[in-house]
């Protein structure tokens, strides 16, 4: 039997980002629930975020994510032969999420495949691109993280409401003669299921707050730091370091134990909430925009949830 | 050799300082974290994994809502 024959490396071509329209502040979430805009900023360190209409799908977002991420990589729909999305709010399971984005982006025929680690999702979609890459079995993938956390959220629950939001991200990866995506790091943690849930289809989102600051404050920064030491990198060599926008205080103190001293951290939560899968790339995409980050530099991803699973890589800034 | 309330109320008062600004001074037995404090939620997270580092007592997250008080959590770490 033959085997196939990858590239030397994968790197990330370009990224894109879509955040639907709809700005929800915190001041418009205290007008029906018992809330205010220091409580959730000091909690949480959310300012806005943005909730999509229902005629606008995790589908839509995806679509428009991934087709600014294409864009920008100077490919066309023809060289993508692989579509991974990372999502944990489909409405439904079938179908998935993959094909629906392929078709709607003029992918012809492509592997498509949907993860889903939650908030990890990003991370471990981009190790498999990677790893099919360099393996031979796909030449350029699209990966997208979507998310649409509106439908799953209990607005009247002040512990969760003010935090998960709706957007997608995503980015084109492709061959390199040198490696622009480091080795994973991944892991879960079963035995902790309960903290991050959606019981059966009638029920919302619930958290465990303290159980999941806990775990994220303490139990993280060692992968984290693992993921660098993988990549045979310095955490004060890092031009960046994107972790999951899960909470503005978790972020923090993660970045400070992992000493990233020179790296931008990313806040995107800010200003868009916690979007799980989504949160990395939009992230990352945000911060090349704004012009925070060049090209070449390293960036530490980090991604860590429900599961409870965590998953991170260096990778090269496009 | 177990330690005293008063080595214990003043790591404590050390520990919630570092945490979250307020001066250890203020820290006192019949102070509650939420009422007096102004202590929220997390940062009690944080209260704890900091007090399991310097007083070896594990505060689980069920034991934790039960901790209204700072002399609550002298006498958890007491035992």
């Amino acid at each position: 039997m033959k085997i196939s024959q990858g590239a030397p490396g994968a790197k990330i071509l370009a990224f894109g980002h879509y955040q639907p329209s709809n700005v929800v502040t915190n001041d418009d979430l205290a007008k029906t629930i018992d809330t205010n805009d220091e409580w959730i900023q000091s909690r949480v360190g959310i300012k806005e975020r943005r909730i999509a209409p229902p005629s606008e799908t995790e589908i839509d977002l995806a679509v428009q994510a991934g087709g600014k991420a294409l864009a920008a990589s100077g490919l066309s729909a023809a060289d993508i032969d692989l579509v991974i999305v990372a999502t944990c709010t489909l409405e439904t399971q079938i179908p998935n999420a993959a094909g629906r984005v392929a078709a709607r982006l003029g992918i012809d025929a492509p592997g498509a495949f949907d993860v889903n680690t939650a908030c990890s999702g990003f991370c471990y979609a981009l190790a498999v691109a990677n790893d099919t890459i360099r393996a031979g079995s796909a030449t350029n993938v699209l990966v997208v993280g979507t998310e649409k956390f509106s439908p799953w959220i209990d607005w009247n629950d002040r512990a969760t409401s003010v935090i998960f939001a709706d957007g997608a991200g995503a980015a084109v990866v492709g061959p390199s003669d040198t490696p622009g995506i480091g080795p994973v790091v991944w892991g879960s943690d079963g035995d902790r299921s309960d903290a991050i849930i959606i019981k059966d289809r009638n029920s919302f989102l619930h958290q465990e707050g303290q159980t999941v600051f806990r775990w994220a404050t303490t139990a993280l920064h060692p992968v984290a730091r693992q993921a660098c030491e993988r990549a045979g990198v310095d955490p004060a060599d890092l031009a960046a370091f994107v972790p999951h926008q899960a909470n503005l205080r978790i972020i923090e103190a993660i970045a400070r134990k992992i000493g990233a001293d020179n790296a931008v951290i990313a806040r995107d939560i800010v200003l868009a909430g916690n979007t799980s899968a989504a949160s990395i790339p939009m992230a990352l995409s945000r911060m090349i925009e704004r012009g925070e980050v060049r090209s070449g530099g390293l960036a530490l991803l980090f991604g860590f949830g429900a599961g409870l699973t965590y998953a991170g890589q260096v990778i090269e800034i496009p | 050799m177990a330690m005293t309330e008063q080595e214990i109320l003043a790591g404590i008062g050390k520990i919630i300082n570092e945490i979250t600004g307020i001066p250890a001074a203020e820290v006192t037995p019949e102070k509650s974290f939420v009422d007096d404090l102004d202590i929220d939620s997390l940062s009690m997270v944080e209260i704890a994994v900091a007090a399991q580092d310097e007083f070896g007592v594990e505060i689980p997250d069920d034991q934790l809502k039960n901790l209204k008080t700072v002399k609550d959590v002298i006498a958890f770490i007491q035992g």
